[in-house]
């Protein structure tokens, strides 16, 4: 099993709500984030591009954050998903300064939080919280291994990348383009 | 215990029992209610629609394990967000958490805008405003006490309204947004677009927007409807000076000089009917005026049009031939706030006619014919005759208007030679009315006109700064409001219900419009005993019942008729002079007025001036959001959106803070920061809607970013109805603030 996620950019129109939903989902303090939305403009007036993406965690094959944590709090899950375990975590930061992605941000109460793909809710066969709550549905998630899964197939019609590709984690957020 | 199946059995009673008189099967339903309504402590969910803006999704209040609002979702079964909330919706969690939030009734001691309050008793505050009304009904007639609104709470204060006696019962949402759109569609179609609009999106093949920017507006549903049109294929036009995120989803973005929509509009037109590209038979069949029409453009060519939008004829043709190849299933969308340039009912009559010769009107993937179910009114007895109508607040003008004008309330305020009378007393429900109404000196002169100013609302909003009497009320998670029966494709009933009790010392709508009754003499107008009651009667009137839409949220009812889209093998009536689409317009005519829309030009900016363009932000509606701790981490100010040409010009740096003037002389309170940005034109600037409060009392959003409002203060009033025009007012930027002259 491999979970992953695929973002259509052209159809995110940035408003969001993947931020909010996950903040209120996930308890995220107010100030904290565990996905943020990133706007690429190119070109001069009036010849201009734009792109829009929701962004978190990437969820990597091969993970900077894991192999650096010194307590094993930064762990692999079930499905690849990478998670954090609070109470191990001694929040010395060194999975922040190794992910390319910022991903990761210091919680208050003294460890290292980030996206889960909502495993809680996926474990009820639920969508994560942004995947559920786009009003766009730009978003799409499910198990790579799995062909017919939503993500599968809609890799498989359109196309699509990863971000710093060349920081060799193999990252499972897919935009697609 | 009443079984279900009894229960339902009693609603069909009911049914039955209303024709005949109905009150002993009431009296019988009554005396089942406190076993049909849930104990909302006990639900792990609880219904709600949403109030944060007026789009009013149907979600779903989920509770932490202490008892307090944990999230709130999106209802599935809702046709107004299919299960999906908006950011503000989601958000609205924080509405409740505000700790900024009114907490008691407060009474005014000292002179209007110096802020001295004490805190009172509900009693206390409701004598007041009572007394307050009764005075001014007694000295002036009660049609001088008007009433303000925007949301649910207006239903209640609004029936309060009509049994005292006053006709003059103001939304901002007319005047100030959408009434030009809809004054164009009822003179046009003889029906206007409504709310949610009748857009047919989900399966349009192409969608023309003008100056409208879905996706930065959340209207839930059309941007959901506008992500399927995209995975689906279709053609998305875009008119915009500036690179909006719909423009960026677009085949076509039309980067068009501000102000010139109407000639683009007309020369569309004209290709379209000169090329044939007309949708013939509905034409022939549906239309009055096509000949007139085809005469009255055939100067408005492309060419023409190039001279005055910037935009290249073979741009223009290009993109006709883009709807007259996906049509009917064409929208040229008719937008919502619409209230630009003084001329935007013409505007939208322009709108209107191109949708109408390309067949898009009440047809698949064009716009659809929307069904409701309309709720019984609660028994009461006929309300009073007032005296005088809202529209002798401005005699003899804006002659198509429909609805009472906010601005024009606003302005009757302020007495004058040509009324026999003005308004000596406001409610003001739910709106900020220093930020919503252009013009802001003229408000608060108005407002010092005046005998008494109750405000109502959750959030210590500029306009309760003035107010004579603060009625705080409970946000939307802590209260029932009116059932939502809003037109969709199928009529749905959605309920909301407290999913907590009220914090603070704050109540419902509801509760204060019938303490108020209960002072004013008129407790037979809210003859039920509590809301809980007045909703269960309503909904068994037509089959459901409270403790049913409790467990549910939404119910979908079937339509009336299967006429979704029109049948081409029938003849319809259209509810205009003539029974058919009005490409001429008999109503425009006779009130004097271009029954077919000509196009005027506007005034320019001056030199080292720009357009001030504003609009939203996903993440706000309007003010009503800017101190929610949810949302505000989100976007917690305005930026000011400079073409980088115009930054180098005036040497300003990205992020720079600046300050806005006007070219009444009028200086922004506090300074915005520079967004430096090729996604906006070099004549104009543009920013977001509903920052720069300056009241102290909201902690998170004072003093951050400007107040387009504050910089609006030439209005371009439309002639027609009486609409607002805001879009005709620029700005020049300042290093420094600079005093205040005098004149702001």
């Amino acid at each position: 099993m491999r979970y992953a996620m695929a973002v259509d950019t052209k159809k995110c129109v940035g408003c969001s709500d993947c931020v909010v939903a996950c903040q209120t989902e996930n308890h995220v303090p107010i100030g904290y984030c565990r996905d943020w939305v990133v706007e690429v403009t190119d070109g001069t007036y009036p010849q201009l591009e734009i792109e829009l993406r929701s962004e978190r965690c990437n969820h990597c094959n091969n993970s900077p954050c894991v192999r650096c944590c010194p307590t094993g709090a930064s762990h692999y899950s079930e499905g690849g998903i990478v998670l954090v375990t609070p109470n191990e975590c001694i929040g010395c930061g060194a999975c922040i300064a190794s992910c390319p992605y910022d991903a990761r941000y210091p919680h208050p109460d003294g460890y290292v939080d980030k996206c889960t793909f909502c495993i809680h809710r996926i474990k009820k066969g639920l969508k994560p919280a942004c995947v559920a709550v786009c009003p766009t549905r730009c978003m799409y998630f499910g198990d790579l291994d799995d062909p017919k899964s939503e993500v599968s197939e809609v890799l498989k019609r359109r196309k699509h990348k990863t971000l710093i590709p060349e920081a060799g984690t193999s990252p499972q957020l897919y935009f697609l383009i | 215990m009443t079984s279900r199946r009894d229960f339902i059995k009693i609603a069909g009673v009911s049914l039955g029992g209303m024709t005949a008189g109905g009150k002993a099967a009431y009296q019988a339903m009554a005396n089942t209610l406190e076993k049909n309504s849930l104990d909302p402590t006990l639900l792990n969910r609880t219904p709600t629609y949403c109030e944060v803006c007026f789009w009013k999704c149907a979600g779903w209040v989920y509770k932490k394990p202490d008892g307090d609002i944990w999230k709130i979702t999106g209802n599935p079964d809702d046709y107004n967000c299919n299960g999906r909330f908006c950011p503000r919706g989601t958000g609205g969690v924080g509405m409740y958490y505000d700790e900024d939030r009114l907490q008691t009734p407060l009474i005014r001691e000292g002179k209007r805008g110096s802020q001295y309050y004490r805190k009172a008793t509900w009693d206390e505050a409701l004598d007041k405003v009572a007394e307050g009304m009764k005075k001014i009904a007694q000295e002036h007639g009660p049609e001088c006490v008007a009433l303000f609104n925007h949301g649910s709470g207006g239903t209640y204060f609004g029936h309060l309204m009509k049994a005292f006696g006053s006709p003059n019962i103001a939304a901002p949402s007319y005047a100030q947004c959408r009434g030009p759109r809809e004054v164009a569609f009822l003179a046009t179609f003889g029906e206007g677009v409504e709310s949610p609009e009748r857009t047919d999106i989900r399966d349009t093949r192409c969608l023309v927007l003008i100056g409208s920017h879905l996706g930065e507006n959340m209207h839930n549903g059309q941007v959901q409807e506008m992500s399927d049109a995209i995975d689906k294929g279709a053609t998305i036009i875009t008119v915009d000076p500036r690179f909006s995120t719909a423009a960026g989803k677009s085949k076509f973005w039309l980067p068009i000089k501000p102000a010139t929509d109407l000639a683009l509009l007309l020369s569309w037109i004209h290709v379209i009917i000169n090329e044939g590209w007309y949708d013939k038979d509905y034409v022939d069949k549906n239309t009055f005026g096509f000949d007139l029409l085809r005469e009255h453009v055939q100067n408005m060519t492309p060419e023409w049009a190039y001279g005055i939008t910037t935009i290249a004829p073979h741009i223009i043709r290009e993109t006709a031939r883009e709807m007259a190849n996906a049509s009917p299933a064409v929208i040229i969308h008719p937008g919502r706030h619409v209230t630009w340039y003084g001329d935007d009912s013409q505007r939208l009559r322009a709108v209107a006619i191109l949708n109408a010769i390309l067949g898009s009107w009440g047809r698949r993937g064009g716009y659809y014919n929307p069904d409701t179910l309309k709720l019984p009114e609660y028994p009461h007895p006929p309300f009073p005759t007032p005296q005088r109508t809202w529209r002798e607040a401005f005699p003899g003008k804006y002659p198509l208007a429909g609805l009472a004008l906010a601005s024009g309330l606003c302005d009757a305020t302020i007495p004058a030679l040509t009324r026999n009378c003005s308004i000596k007393g406001w409610i003001v429900d739910g709106t900020n009315l220093i930020e919503t109404l252009p013009n802001q000196k003229n408000t608060i002169e108005a407002i010092q006109n005046l005998d008494l100013l109750v405000v109502v609302d959750t959030m210590p909003m500029e306009i309760t700064g003035w107010a004579d009497v603060i009625l705080p009320e409970c946000t939307y998670l802590e209260r029932y409001d009116t059932v939502r029966t809003g037109p969709h494709r199928q009529p749905q009933l959605a309920l909301r219900m407290p999913a907590v009790a009220p914090r603070y010392d704050t109540k419902p709508a509801s509760w204060m419009a019938k303490e108020l009754a209960k002072r004013l003499g008129l407790e037979a107008y809210f003859a039920w005993e509590s809301i809980e009651e007045l909703i269960d009667w309503q909904l068994k009137q037509v089959g459901s019942s409270l403790a049913e839409m409790q467990r549910i949220g939404v119910k979908t009812f079937p339509r009336k008729y299967d006429d979704l889209y029109f049948n081409p093998a029938e003849s319809y009536e259209f509810n205009t002079s003539t029974g058919k689409i009005e490409l001429y317009s008999n109503e425009f005519a006779n009130a004097g007025f271009d029954p077919i829309p000509n196009y005027t030009p506007h005034e320019e900016p001056p030199p080292g001036f720009y357009r001030l363009n504003y609009g939203r932000g996903p993440a706000h509606t309007f003010s009503r959001t800017s101190n929610n701790p949810n949302l505000t981490d989100i976007m917690d100010e305005n930026v000011l959106w400079i073409n980088p040409k115009v930054a180098q010009e005036w040497g300003i740096k990205p992020g720079q803070e600046i300050w806005l003037k006007n070219q009444d002389g009028v200086v922004s309170q506090f300074p915005i920061k520079a967004r430096v940005t090729e996604r906006i034109r070099w004549d104009s600037v543009y920013m977001v809607h509903g920052f720069g409060h300056d009241d102290k009392r909201l902690t998170r959003c004072y003093g951050k970013g400007a107040s387009d409002t504050r910089m609006i203060t030439k209005v371009h009033i439309d002639p027609v109805m009486g609409g607002t025009g805001m879009r005709g007012n620029f700005v020049t930027f300042l290093f420094e603030p600079e005093t205040m002259e005098a004149k702001s």
